[in-house]
């Protein structure tokens, strides 16, 4: 399989910063990790836009994946971190899965909304849990890794080298799905779904997996994220938190598998400085650079998204 | 000696009060090259829209070697051997000439690999013994596409985007293949030279094809049998050179100038 | 049974809520196809305003049976000047744009309101409580409800009707209903389409702002409460059909009555209630309960 060189950049980039772990402040690790989950989740909603979709309820499956890991951790007393990862992986997936048959049949704003309503489904359950400490949530804490017992330093380390690795098998395989001929089925269901069923394809089926892929890396990221932030709450699937994901695939664009990273990184950047500047601002901040990016960027963006409208008025 | 592929069985189709199609009867044997025409309005959309799909029939049958097709989606009756070109050419805007192919010989590639998370661009389509890019490439040059291989498709000129389309549909190696109006928008200088081309290639290739066309010249030209449709139903199912001269074909399709007249008698010679 | 009765009173309040928060939002997508995340905004805009308002009507001892005029009134004017704003410099060069791209900037518009509010008026609760009291109470049986139910109720058919007179009967409605069809074919008419769009906005944003207006009486004025209510709008909207006013009537009523219920049987089922609605709305009828008409493609 041929890599881009971007995508052997950034390959070479996250090794790089995986081997000087130990000698970067502990801060700015936390930046990249919680970057890295970010990322992992909008890499999912690439997939979508490819699609000619957006998903604007992702964030169900961040938090899904967040509150496996939790309760998992909470209730049944399992701490090691990989297993954590992997089991909310599944969940998010199934959930996906099942959720997919629904919402394949639908498009354009439809699409987004339904997701949106599922979301909010999910957080109106969350929010009256108390066992799961309602709109407070609860904590994670006593991670393992395969039998052993960091320090909590050493565990955040640990961590970021698991964020890096699992960040890197994603960008591979996403890669490998966007470069074989699903991957250009995609762009095609987005320009012209009937030419596409007419063709064989399925566009139900296509967006199904979309879906479940989808799915299953944000329930990664929802697992670091709860992992390194050590708190889990129902915000997590609040609409806005599912902005935030729509805002940074925006600002990384489409363009490549590495954007929603970069994007994410940026993303993370900006959040820390303007909460820091002025925490009833930053909001204001981001509606700025979104606006600025949507106006401004000539990423392709706009003739990505126009695309995106099937009916043609002419 | 020609085995009958395609049965339509007593089709009855309206649209509240307005009757699309009414009591259609019609079998298509192997290798044949069928003219529809018709007024507008006449059905002859209506039937090639619920041949492949897009439409399921109020009453009636159809079926395609022996498979009844009558209510799956185009895209099992296209997997199962029928396909379409559109009036309005049905392509992939943002992409170029060559992806359009690429990603249709690519559906191919995936129904084969059994829809395999794993099936990559370079591997050889099972079927058809080549990849997907060698497949495109020789598509490419079949219909002449060579200079606009590397463009969107989105600036390429009327006549080229519809063959482009028909090429697209030629890629799932169709037993029928229906050509919706294919020389409409295409300029009366061309239009002989692309129906000459792709009528070539699609008699190469042994597919059948029926061909909805408001053009008589091209009607008389390539079509051996012609059905003449009116108000919903079949008026007239023949040779060209008998249906054109039927007496309700002239009537309500043909038309009674002189110039439609003339043509007809002037390729009968 | 007066369990029953209870329910419907409180769920035909909470409808009426719903419906005059929603309506906006469903204005401006029916004339304009633009989802306009920031009716949040203007809703809380709206709040504010009322509740400045207020507190300087009252405290000058004006008379009080005029505080909801001029509440109403300051509310619905307010929303109407920055929506016409924000339609006339950065909206009006984005119609050509997909529609998920509109949506995306006016989330974003919506992103700075909220802080702009949160800069001019800061971060504690405000109260206007003196038009609710002012009002006095009914009582159906045995329960004592507020007057302000009616006003409610009340206000939400005025705009309900008021709205579908508009659109029916008079002149301007009617090509109103003609843009709401097709742009395209009004504006080659001759029809003012740019100037329908902009009194458009610039109504529904007003009407987001009045609908904060009426409501602030009975809430604390705080941050982010307009928030919340975009997912509540959203969620009538979406289920009554975009574009559609006796959808979103419909839509609101059902969701009313239903969240009624549930909040008085089972309190945990609340906020998951009325997605719940929607996403049952979406599965059988996936444009929502009445949907504008929509070509077909080949």
């Amino acid at each position: 399989m041929k890599l881009d060189k971007s995508l052997v950049v950034m390959l070479g980039l996250l090794v790089a910063i995986f081997a000087a772990s130990p000698w970067i402040p502990q801060w700015i690790l936390f930046i990249i990790t919680l970057a890295g989950a970010n990322g992992l989740v909008v890499l999912g909603l690439m997939l979508f836009m490819r699609l000619g979709l957006v998903s604007f309820g992702q964030a169900l499956f961040f938090c899904a994946g967040a509150y496996t890991t939790g309760m998992l951790s909470l209730l049944l007393k399992v701490s090691d971190i990989i297993l954590l990862m992997v089991a909310s992986g599944i969940i998010a997936g199934l959930l996906a899965y099942l959720l997919g048959f629904l919402l394949a049949k639908y498009r354009a704003i439809f699409f987004g909304l339904l997701s949106l309503a599922f979301s909010m489904i999910l957080y109106g359950v969350l929010v009256k849990s108390e066992t799961l400490g309602s709109t407070d949530g609860f904590t994670v804490s006593g991670l393992t890794i395969l039998g052993l017992v960091p320090d909590p330093t050493q565990m955040k380390i640990v961590l970021f080298g698991i964020t890096i690795i699992v960040v890197m098998a994603s960008l591979l395989f996403v890669n490998m799905v966007l470069k074989s001929p699903r991957g250009l089925l995609l762009t095609a269901i987005r320009d012209n779904e009937i030419r596409a069923e007419y063709m064989g394809a399925s566009a139900k089926s296509t967006i199904h997996l979309i879906y479940v892929i989808a799915g299953v890396l944000s329930g990664f990221g929802g697992a670091i994220a709860a992992m390194v932030s050590g708190h889990i709450d129902p915000n997590m699937t609040f609409w806005t938190t599912s902005g935030e994901f729509v805002f940074i695939a925006i600002l990384g664009g489409i363009g490549s598998v590495s954007a929603p990273f970069i994007g994410a990184l940026i993303f993370g950047v900006i959040q820390t400085i303007a909460y820091g500047y002025s925490p009833n601002t930053w909001q204001m901040t981001i509606g700025i650079c979104l606006i600025a990016v949507i106006l401004v960027l000539p990423d392709g963006l706009w003739s990505l998204m126009a695309k995106m409208r099937k009916n043609s008025r002419v | 000696m020609s085995k009958i592929i395609l049965t339509a069985h007593n089709l009855n189709k309206s649209f509240g009060a307005v009757t699309a199609a009414s009591e259609i009867n019609v079998d298509v044997a192997e290798g044949s090259c069928i003219g529809l025409i018709g007024t507008n309005g006449a059905g002859k959309t209506t039937f090639v829209n619920m041949i492949t799909g897009y439409l399921k029939p109020d009453t009636g049958v159809i079926t395609f070697n022996g498979v009844d097709i009558t209510s799956l989606p185009p895209r099992k009756i296209t997997q199962l051997g029928i396909c379409r070109s559109f009036q309005i050419p049905q392509l992939y805007n943002t992409m170029t000439a060559l992806e359009n192919l690429e990603v249709s010989f690519g559906i191919i590639a995936l129904q084969e690999s059994k829809g395999a998370l794993t099936t990559s661009s370079k591997a050889i389509i099972p079927s058809y013994g080549k990849t997907i890019r060698e497949l495109a490439l020789e598509s490419i040059e079949k219909y002449g596409l060579l200079q606009y291989k590397d463009q969107a498709t989105k600036i390429l000129p009327g006549g080229v985007r519809k063959v482009l389309d028909i090429a697209m549909a030629m890629s799932t190696r169709p037993k029928i293949l229906f050509l919706d109006e294919p020389t409409s928008g295409v300029s009366a200088e061309e239009k002989f030279d692309m129906m000459d081309m792709i009528m070539q290639v699609i008699r190469d290739a042994g597919t059948t094809v029926l061909f909805v066309e408001h053009d008589m010249e091209v009607v008389m030209r390539y079509s051996q049998r012609v059905l003449a449709f009116y108000e919903g139903k079949i008026i007239a199912d023949d040779h060209p050179d008998i249906a054109l001269k039927d007496d309700r074909v002239l009537k309500y399709i043909v038309g009674h100038s002189q110039a439609q007249h003339v043509l007809a008698e002037k390729s009968d010679a | 049974m007066s369990n029953l009765l209870i329910v419907l009173i409180d769920g035909i309040n909470y409808a009426a809520w719903l419906f005059i928060s929603a309506v906006g939002l469903t204005l401006i997508y029916g004339v304009m196809r633009v989802l306009n995340v920031a009716h949040a905004s203007f809703y809380a805009f709206g709040c504010y305003v009322a509740v400045t308002l207020a507190g300087f009507w009252f405290s000058h001892n004006y008379p009080p049976h005029l505080s909801f005029f001029a509440l109403f009134g300051a509310s619905f004017v307010a929303g109407f000047i920055v929506g016409w704003i924000l339609e006339r410099f950065l909206l009006r060069y984005q119609y050509a744009k997909d529609e998920v791209v509109i949506l995306l900037i006016t989330y974003a518009v919506f992103l700075i309101l909220d802080d702009v509010l949160k800069l001019i008026w800061g971060v504690d609760p405000y109260y206007a409580s003196d038009p609710y009291e002012l009002l006095g109470n009914f009582s159906v049986g045995e329960m004592i409800y507020p007057n302000y139910y009616l006003l409610m109720v009340g206000a939400a058919l005025i705009l309900g009707l008021g709205l579908t007179y508009m659109l029916k009967m008079t002149r301007s409605g009617k090509l109103l209903v003609s843009v709401i069809h097709d742009r395209e074919i009004s504006s080659a008419m001759g029809i003012n389409v740019g100037r329908f769009f902009s009194l458009t906005f610039s109504f529904g944003c007003a009407l987001a702002a009045i609908a904060g207006g009426i409501t602030t009486p009975t809430i604390s004025v705080v941050p982010g409460l307009g928030v919340d209510v975009i997912v509540l709008s959203f969620a009538v909207v979406v289920t009554g059909g975009l574009g559609s006013l006796p959808g979103t009537a419909l839509a609101a009523i059902i969701m009313g009555v239903v969240r009624s219920f549930c909040v008085h049987y089972v309190p945990q089922l609340e906020l998951f209630v009325i997605f719940s609605v929607m996403a049952l709305v979406l599965v059988f009828r996936p444009r929502g309960l009445f949907s504008l008409a929509e070509a077909r493609k080949i």
